[in-house]
């Protein structure tokens, strides 16, 4: 298959959240994405449009499917890629956020991938230096390629996100999964509903355009797709809730629940999955339901996108 | 010290309830001889010189009720020389220093070491706070009326509240029987644990861990209750919410009490945060439109009552992080008139009542006698052109640290002079 080469424009030099992008901006990525898919199915899957570029993951917090689908994204696309283990660098050693971005942006790096606990970090970086930074997850803010894959699995199967109803469940507080999918799938026309405990809640989320739910019953009436997400109980600093089957009796998807969506109403989760807590093992490898592996295949395909458009600019 | 003469000028004093045009004349020891519209040109030796500030304001020297100052212990950030300075390019005479320092301010000999620094080292009257408890730790409390003997007129913990209820019930006790102030910083702290900007939309958009206007109300509410059963001079360092104001206005006449806001949160609301600008993470943290507009309504109905900095100078490497992991707080002092001046020009508050807040309120609640014109004082006062336009710049600023909240913000009034005891310390080029 024949890659088109030529840069691509879009309004941003960086990928730091969704928040930034036009929806002009979001149909050229998902577009070159669905160019991927194919691609990544077939024998050969290595092209070399980022030839010679330099690609530097930069993991301050542990990741497996995210770190790994970059990495595999810009190998098939032909960058040097190198993932920077945080556990041994000078971070350990009190070197500030800034301080590194300065020595990398000293090796000429064409990309940076930065996953960060604090929020707002990949913005900070961003403003140190010269090359392109794509967030890879900021604390609780945003982790716009998981939108993007999201995006493209749902259009992938329903063909569409205008008029879809979507419910998004669980952890919406520690979540940047949930903040970055209700600025995507707000712009392309979904109807959101938010459903969580109270506590896991965060404020005035209904300012953000969606309908907030304390309950499941509720929140998942009518849903073309319903969204899981992980309970996040590592950032979790004082008591938010009482016990974990206690979650799951109220806020984990069992069939039963899951009977109150539409009837092809089909189930996400970004992983990784917390089975028994917030979702049924069963439920979670359904093959004709849950897409969830959907999900992690698309997601190489978004990034290859992301790699190569920002990596042009 | 030759006499000085200045006429024409328009002069406030809310003190003594002065808002004319008139002069004012500065004696030989550096003390007001005479002030008002009686002072003209005919009434003053024909051979001598005067200056005419035609136009121009005359107020009392500020009093600054919230400063951080970094000696001991952080003077990379601001030492009295450099807060002194700054402090004079504000118009700002007299400071209460925070105790928040290494070692913290909470032993007589410290004081005596910080009277004598203040004194050798500082162009401005500076009233060092000592710590209501030792070494802020909340556990027990410092010598309040030993403190007070060697000259302290404040105690507060500053940054930190006191969390405990039985603690804070002892604590107003002891300030009632030694006659104390106790300043509070309201702030609960486990509702506030890691939170650094208003908990809402914005904390909601940026993903980052809120403080809610909650954390302050019940502070401010436990204290004024227990203040129905300990009557001692109490003051709320700052408010920043419509909640707190509501709790304020109830209880007003119920019990006796005085309350400050930061001319922060008076100023700017959450929004101003916008890409993570680290310079504007304040405790309190700035909270919606609405709330400033309580704060400034507040102000108007009495129910606020003094205008402060909360000068806070970090150093950049202290703001050069992440938004949660950056230091909290904002260099302010020599913005803290022209930035107040803001709320007059947009008619949202009168300029007497402006000047009051910044100069013979906080005075008065520190029994203290600065802030005000009154004949045979001393000369402690600003001249300020309330019109001249200005951009605030970081690399302008006087303070050591640049971190000011309102970077390349446009003002309307700048102090031209500014005088401490008759003597002209500070002349704007």
């Amino acid at each position: 298959m024949a890659f088109n080469k030529k840069a691509i424009k879009i309004s941003q030099k960086h990928l730091l959240g969704i928040q930034d992008l036009s929806i002009s901006d979001i149909n050229i990525i998902l577009d070159e994405a669905k160019s991927f898919i194919s691609l990544n199915k077939s024998k050969n899957k290595k092209i070399d449009i980022l030839r010679g570029k330099t690609q530097i993951n930069l993991f301050f917090e542990p990741s497996t499917r995210t770190q790994s689908s970059f990495e595999l994204a810009g190998k098939r696309l032909g960058a040097d890629v190198m993932s920077m283990n945080i556990v041994n660098s000078a971070i350990k050693k009190g070197e500030t956020l800034i301080d590194t971005a300065m020595t990398l942006n000293a090796m000429h790096p064409d990309l940076i991938v930065i996953r960060h606990q604090d929020s707002g970090a990949c913005n900070l970086l961003s403003q140190k230096v010269n090359c392109a930074v794509l967030n890879a997850g900021d604390g609780r803010r945003e982790h716009p390629t998981q939108a993007l894959l999201d995006a493209l699995t749902i259009i992938d199967r329903k063909k569409k996100i205008s008029g879809l109803k979507i419910a998004i469940c669980g952890d919406i507080l520690h979540s940047r999964v949930a903040r970055s999918n209700i600025y995507l799938l707000n712009m392309l026309g979904a109807e959101l509903n938010i459903v969580a405990p109270s506590n896991l809640m965060p404020k005035d989320i209904e300012k953000l355009g969606v309908n907030k739910f304390t309950n499941m019953k509720d929140g998942l009436k009518d849903c073309d797709i319903v969204m899981m997400l992980r309970l996040q109980s590592e950032r979790m600093t004082s008591s938010f809730l009482s016990s974990n089957r206690e979650y799951y009796e109220y806020y984990g998807l069992t069939p039963d629940k899951l009977n109150l969506a539409k009837e092809d109403a089909l189930i996400m989760h970004p992983g990784p999955m917390n089975r028994g807590i917030e979702i049924d093992t069963k439920l979670a490898d359904d093959i004709n339901k849950s897409v969830i592996k959907e999900q992690v295949e698309l997601g190489v395909a978004v990034r290859m996108a992301c790699l190569k458009i920002f990596g042009q600019q | 010290m030759k006499k000085k003469y200045f006429l024409n000028a328009n002069i406030i004093d809310p003190y003594n309830a002065i808002e004319e045009v008139g002069g004012l004349i500065v004696n030989e020891e550096g003390k007001l001889e005479a002030v008002g519209k009686k002072v003209n040109k005919n009434n003053i030796p024909s051979r001598e010189k005067f200056i005419d500030l035609k136009g121009k304001y005359i107020f009392p020297g500020l009093v600054d009720m919230r400063v951080f100052v970094g000696e001991p212990g952080f003077e990379y950030k601001e030492n009295f020389k450099t807060l002194s300075n700054a402090a004079l390019s504000g118009g700002v005479t007299s400071v209460v220093t925070m105790p928040n320092t290494l070692p913290v301010i909470d032993n007589v000999s410290i004081v005596d070491f910080l009277k004598r620094r203040g004194r050798d080292k500082s162009k401005i009257n500076i009233y060092p706070s000592a710590s209501l408890t030792k070494n802020l730790e909340s556990t027990n409390m410092t010598e309040f009326g030993l403190l007070k003997k060697k000259g302290i007129i404040a105690f507060t913990d500053g940054l930190k509240t006191i969390q405990n209820t039985r603690l804070m019930s002892r604590i107003m006790r002891s300030a009632y029987d030694l006659d104390c102030l106790v300043m509070q910083h309201a702030e609960d702290f486990e509702l506030s644990k890691n939170g650094s900007v208003n908990d809402g939309i914005v904390a909601t958009r940026l993903g980052l861990q809120g403080v809610p206007d909650l954390a302050e109300r019940i502070i401010i509410e436990r204290d004024l209750t227990l203040l129905e059963d300990f009557n001692c001079r109490y003051h709320i360092s700052q408010i920043s919410s419509s909640k707190s104001v509501e709790v304020i206005k109830k209880k007003k006449d119920v019990v006796k009490f005085t309350t400050g806001v930061s001319i922060n949160n008076l100023s700017l609301n959450e929004n101003d945060i916008g890409d993570f600008r680290t310079f504007l993470k304040l405790s309190p943290p700035l909270r919606t439109e609405e709330d400033r507009m309580s704060l400034v309504d507040a102000i108007n109905k009495n129910l606020i009552d003094v205008i402060v900095s909360d000068h806070k100078p970090e150093d950049e490497e202290s703001k050069r992080l992440t938004f949660s992991q950056a230091a909290t707080g904002a260099s302010g002092i020599e913005t803290l008139l022209p930035l107040a001046l803001e709320q007059f020009h947009n008619n949202s508050i009168k300029l007497f009542k402006i000047i009051e807040l910044l100069t013979s309120n906080p005075a008065k609640i520190l029994k203290i006698n600065k802030g005000n014109l009154t004949i045979g004082s001393n000369a402690d006062f600003c001249i300020v052109d309330i019109n001249k336009p200005w951009i605030v710049k970081k690399e302008n600023l006087i303070s050591k640290s640049k971190n000011t909240s309102i970077e390349d913000k446009k003002m309307q009034g700048k102090v031209i002079s500014t005088f401490v005891n008759g003597e002209e310390l500070y002349k704007a080029n």
